[in-house]
């Protein structure tokens, strides 16, 4: 009854991190940008390969009459980054589990990052750089509002 | 004599195949995407470069690989709501086995859907 309560020294508290939590902002980027991306890319599916000819009625004219419309334009550019740094983001992830050796892994990791770039920059060109209606291009080829002046 | 050792396969059951079969597929379609990207940036070259390879893909071989990439995407798709369901919903690991055959089930309908519609497009003719 008279033995004095042992003093306890008080818990340390974690030592806070100074740096952002990247691989928790990758982590939540995955769920966020997977989300976005079953919508957009499930709508993208339907009106390519399911409504109309499906994939036999897809050529130029088809893509000039989607890209025509800023919706469409916007809806691919999204599909085209949220895809790729979602993919791109596994794809680091997969590497890192299976390349052991840092200089195979250093290799794949650059060869990642060019492909990355290359395929964004030359995408989204492509989207805002695109004309519907190419001068000297035959009329057959082209979206019914290219003579429709 | 010692029995012999089982093997080291891991037999994680539906959580492993499906987490198998994520990164197996979320593989493919990323090979996809940088193909993809690269024959429609044909429509910036001339309507006859793009109309030619995109006439490669209505053969019934690259037909038949795409209702794979498709089966690819609606099978990443129904199980990254798993995987998010696992994640975020408070019984979400308690149900995980479940979910993974009713992403099963899902996928199966969704490609019933897709599959006669877009055969019927490769080999329909003209």
């Amino acid at each position: 009854m008279a033995a004095s309560t042992p003093t306890l020294a008080a818990p340390r508290s974690p030592r806070r991190a100074r740096r952002p939590n990247t691989e928790l902002y990758s982590w939540v980027f995955m769920r966020a940008s997977g989300a976005l991306l079953l919508i957009l890319i499930f709508v993208h599916l339907f009106t390519n390969l399911v409504s109309g000819g499906g994939v036999s009625a897809i050529d130029f004219g088809f893509v000039a009459g989607k890209w025509a419309k800023p919706v469409w334009q916007v809806w691919d550019l999204l599909i085209l980054w949220l895809a790729m740094i979602h993919g791109a983001n596994g794809l680091r992830t997969i590497i890192n589990d299976y390349a052991t050796r840092t200089g195979t892994r250093l290799t794949l990791m650059g060869l990642l990052a060019v492909a990355f770039a290359v395929v964004v920059v030359l995408g989204t060109l492509v989207i805002f750089t695109f004309s519907p209606c190419p001068p000297g291009a035959p009329a057959d080829l082209l979206p019914s509002f290219c003579t429709a002046g | 004599m010692p029995e012999a050792p089982a093997g080291t396969l891991y037999r994680g059951r539906e959580g492993m195949w499906s987490w198998v079969a994520h990164r197996v597929t979320g593989f493919l379609i990323f090979f996809f995407l940088l193909v993809h990207v690269l024959d429609t940036s044909l429509v910036r070259v001339s309507p006859e470069a793009y109309n030619a390879v995109i006439g490669t893909y209505k053969n019934p071989i690259m037909g038949l690989g795409e209702a794979g990439l498709v089966a690819a995407v609606v099978y990443h798709a129904l199980n990254g709501v798993r995987v998010m369901l696992v994640d975020f919903w408070s019984r979400g690991t308690r149900y995980q086995r479940q979910m993974t055959w009713i992403v099963v089930a899902l996928f199966v309908i969704l490609m019933a859907g897709f599959l006669p519609v877009h055969l019927g497009n490769v080999f329909g003719g003209e």
